[in-house]
């Protein structure tokens, strides 16, 4: 499967009486893309107030509380549409071509959980550990309806975020990318034709799915409820998954992860060369043992069918999913298939402690995100997007954590993508 | 934690969902439970269907807490 | 004013001689002797060895408790911003020499230290107490060893935070630290998967712990006369969080009487746990926190007692040594509480 993506680079973002993409320069009318979120009846029925906002690398603004990063993209050519199942229709995606908007996003933000959302910083220490501070942030910020059930007001922001994203990437439909890259997976056996020497790899993706708003979407349906099975890595590239979680923010894959994913990238940049990179393998992390058992017991049967002699495993989130983490390592590498781990680490503040819940000697190949038990100060920025209300309840915050200059003293973990577990940051930890 | 509550000395069950947590550090009495969300219920059941069930598992864990062990011992239910 | 440094060596390092001299006792010379000539080159004035102690390898594992008293008191009497200590390479009993003299000068005299040598090296296995350089197991890779030592000697004396392992070139001491790689994290993971495959050498960015174990207690003779207590990881509180714990990583634990609480009521009692759906525990918490079977069984005669109090704490992101440390004190509450029995539910 071969799929052509064509970046269109955005240098500016300015709220405008059109909607148009024109020299690197997106210019919005908020008033338009309202209408288009709220043509949706959960929106309606959910959301009482939104509203947009700008946020710049290098302006002193915080964003919180974060729920998700969307990249703007639109589907020009061949099948699917963006985000399939959840915005449009069912069809497979990762073939043809789409327009990508680099270098921003569409953030949503707001209250949902309160202690499960993040903070996104655009200057200062906390910008260094989010990458979402080198983007141009075009953030929808809502604010529920009263009496609204949590999760009926997470799933209305989920598709709001994502329909805003749907309407600004179709603006990049008839503009002419500044670079355009392909990118092609094989058949099982075409690909041991033309790569008969390189040893077969694949990655096995780990989607969060621990319950009500804790999960994760691939093609519209809920992670929780897939057994492990393949996709090719183009559909993952091509809007295939999203978030629909509100966990830790150091270590939740936003949308835009899934979109980027890095490991995709990184094997990608191999493929042909050193490996042959074969699929993707997506499996969950479920609350009942029994479903660890069958989602791992799954992953690597699949790993071993298709004769793979390597996979890489990224992890979302942990405590729990730790363990789905090493039974997915044990019996991988039980069945010969050379693992390396991509994981975070929660070793106290002092980093005296043992970094995951599960451990085995099996794993002996780990790269870590650091560890998001480590204090950040992040000080006083001169605007906030959103509210500071739930800083001190955020995971990863204490009471306190908000000071009276206004500064945070907080975890790591209340930093949205701060320890990906993806391995999208340079952060590691020794 | 029921690592420390063994070592001064009282007996202790553990009763999570989790197991091969429990065993990596180290508990020895398991019983293992239902789910993460709600480790002694459930919520798909009718409440007394659910309050048995709770019963059931925590007059297992007294079993265990009665049962001489030598080894990390897992009580299935 | 530059920083003083007491550096430590051995008679082969002073030139004095090898193996056959290995007994001579300690002794008290003024200025650098052998290796530290270079780092008072790599610290270009800002700090200067000041004075030099030799000691016989053997000497010092013969007559250890003499020769740390005697290298203490002329440590203390001294005053140093520093005490360095090799590089030891895979010299044995020179290492541990090195490691243990740089432990006694920190413990007692609170004195900065530091050290290097092989991985191997049996002094090696203080690691986690003093800060070892790592050095190749031969006096031949001097060049390299004697720079990296200056260099975080330099960090400890002007009291800037050191980085991790990997970075200031230490031996992994157990406490975990952030640091900026020069890939991103998949790359790593790519580039480790290649190596892996390919037989070649890979380094694991996390080794996997080795956990302890304790023996199981005799089990409990007649659970009708028992005090029973309840423990949890799982967050539930009075509604409200009353002492704000903490959703992840907590950094205390609850205390909380359950006297006469026949069940737990969603209007009395929540989860402060940020790492799973709270909605079934909001709803119900004995679906975390058994108190209403326990009564039941209380009523029955099954057990003696239901624990006035249950300890409370959040599992979520709670780093290990916290969880320890909060389980190690109630233990002893609960002890002396003649509590002889522990139900502890996680979720």
């Amino acid at each position: 499967m071969k799929l052509e993506l064509g970046f269109i680079q955005i240098q500016d973002i300015q709220f405008s009486k059109e909607c148009k993409v024109e020299n690197g320069t997106l210019f919005v009318n908020a008033d338009e893309v309202m209408d288009f979120i709220f043509k949706d009846d959960d929106a309606k029925a959910c959301i009482k107030s939104a509203s947009f906002d700008i946020a710049r690398p290098g302006e002193s603004v915080r964003i919180t509380p974060v729920k998700d990063v969307i990249e703007p993209r639109v589907k020009v050519d061949g099948p699917g549409g963006e985000f399939p199942g959840v915005i449009a229709k069912v069809d497979t995606v990762g073939s043809g071509k789409t327009h990508v908007l680099r270098g921003m996003a569409i953030v949503t933000a707001g209250k949902i959980v309160g202690f499960q959302e993040g903070i996104i910083d655009m200057t200062g220490p906390g910008a260094d550990y989010t990458p979402f501070s080198k983007l141009l942030n075009l953030v929808l910020l809502c604010e529920p309806m009263e009496g609204v059930h949590q999760h009926e007001y997470e799933h209305a922001v989920r598709m709001a975020g994502l329909r805003a994203a749907t309407f600004v990437g179709e603006l990049g439909r008839d503009v002419t990318p500044d670079e355009t890259r392909e990118f092609e997976t094989y058949g099982v056996k075409e690909g041991m034709e033309k790569l008969p020497d390189l040893p077969r790899v694949g990655y096995v993706h780990m989607l969060q799915s621990q319950g009500l708003l804790h999960d994760t979407y691939v093609y519209g349906v809920d992670a929780k409820k897939i057994i492990s099975t393949l996709l090719n890595p183009t559909e993952t590239m091509d809007g295939a998954i999203i978030s629909g979680n509100c966990v830790s923010a150091c270590d939740k894959n936003t949308t835009y992860h899934h979109q980027n994913n890095p490991v995709v990238a990184d094997l990608f940049e191999q493929h042909g060369k050193t490996i042959n990179y074969v699929c993707n393998i997506i499996t969950n992390e479920n609350v009942y043992l029994a479903d660890k058992q069958r989602s791992s017991d799954w992953a690597s049967k699949l790993a071993r069918l298709l004769d793979l002699d390597g996979v890489v495993v990224s992890e979302e989130g942990f405590g729990n999913p730790d363990t789905d983490l090493i039974m997915n390592c044990k019996k991988t590498e039980q069945k010969g298939i050379r693992t390396v781990l991509i994981t975070d680490e929660y070793a106290g503040q002092d980093g005296k402690s043992q970094s995951l819940a599960d451990a085995d000697a099996l794993a002996d190949a780990v790269v870590t995100g650091g560890n998001a038990n480590q204090v950040v100060i992040l000080p006083k920025l001169d605007k906030v997007i959103g509210m500071l209300d739930y800083v001190d309840k955020i995971a990863g915050g204490h009471a306190g954590s908000l000071r009276p200059d206004g500064s945070i003293e907080a975890e790591l973990q209340v930093i949205t993508g701060a320890t990906n577990e993806m391995g999208f940051n340079r952060l590691s930890a020794r | 934690m029921v690592k420390e509550i063994e070592r001064a000395g009282i007996p202790v069950v553990h009763m999570c969902t989790v197991t091969p947590i429990s065993m990596t550090v180290g508990a020895n009495r398991i019983v293992p439970t239902i789910a993460i969300p709600h480790p002694l219920g459930n919520p798909a059941l009718a409440h007394e269907e659910e309050y048995a069930l709770r019963k059931k598992l925590v007059a297992r864990a007294l079993e265990a807490l009665t049962t001489e062990v030598e080894d990390q011992t897992i009580f299935e239910v | 004013m530059s920083y003083r440094v007491v550096h430590y060596i051995n008679q082969f390092f002073a030139n004095i001689g090898g193996e056959e001299m290995a007994h001579v006792p300690p002794e008290l010379r003024e200025g650098h002797v052998g290796p530290g000539l270079a780092f008072n080159q790599a610290w270009k004035g800002e700090a200067e060895v000041v004075q030099t102690i030799v000691c016989g390898d053997s000497y010092f594992a013969e007559h250890e408790k003499d020769a740390k008293a005697q290298v203490l008191e002329w440590v203390k009497a001294a005053k140093p911003d520093l005490f360095i200590a090799g590089p030891a390479f895979n010299a044995g009993r020179y290492g541990y020499a090195c490691s243990n003299i740089c432990q006694a000068v920190q413990d007692e005299l609170g004195i900065p230290v530091l050290t290097g040598m092989y991985e191997e090296n049996p002094g090696a296995d203080l690691r986690t107490k003093v800060l070892i350089i790592a050095t190749t197991n031969s006096a031949a890779g001097m060049r390299k060893a004697a720079p990296a030592m200056a260099k975080l000697a330099m960090k400890l004396m002007r009291g800037e935070e050191i980085g991790a392992s990997c970075e200031d070139g230490y031996l992994p001491n157990g406490i975990r630290r952030n640091f900026f790689d020069k890939e991103r994290g998949s790359k790593r993971a790519v580039d480790m998967l290649v190596a892996k495959l390919s037989g070649k050498p890979f380094t694991t960015e996390y080794p996997m712990p080795s956990f302890d174990r304790v023996a199981p207690n005799k089990a409990v003779k007649d659970l009708s006369k028992a005090i029973v207590a309840l423990c949890t990881s799982g967050g539930i509180v009075p509604k409200g969080n009353p002492d704000h714990i903490e959703s992840s990583n907590a950094s205390h634990y609850g205390e909380y009487n359950i006297q006469g609480v026949e069940r737990l009521t969603e209007e009395t009692y929540e989860t402060a746990h940020g790492g799973y759906d709270p909605v079934y525990a909001n709803q119900d918490p004995n679906r975390v926190l058994p108190v209403d079977v326990l009564r039941e069984f209380e009523r029955e005669g099954k057990i003696g007692k239901l624990h006035d109090f249950f300890y409370t704490t959040v599992g979520n992101g709670t780093a290990v040594a916290s969880s320890k440390k909060f389980a190690a004190e109630y233990a002893q509450k609960l002890l002396q509480a003649n509590v002889s029995a522990v139900i502890m539910t996680s979720t």
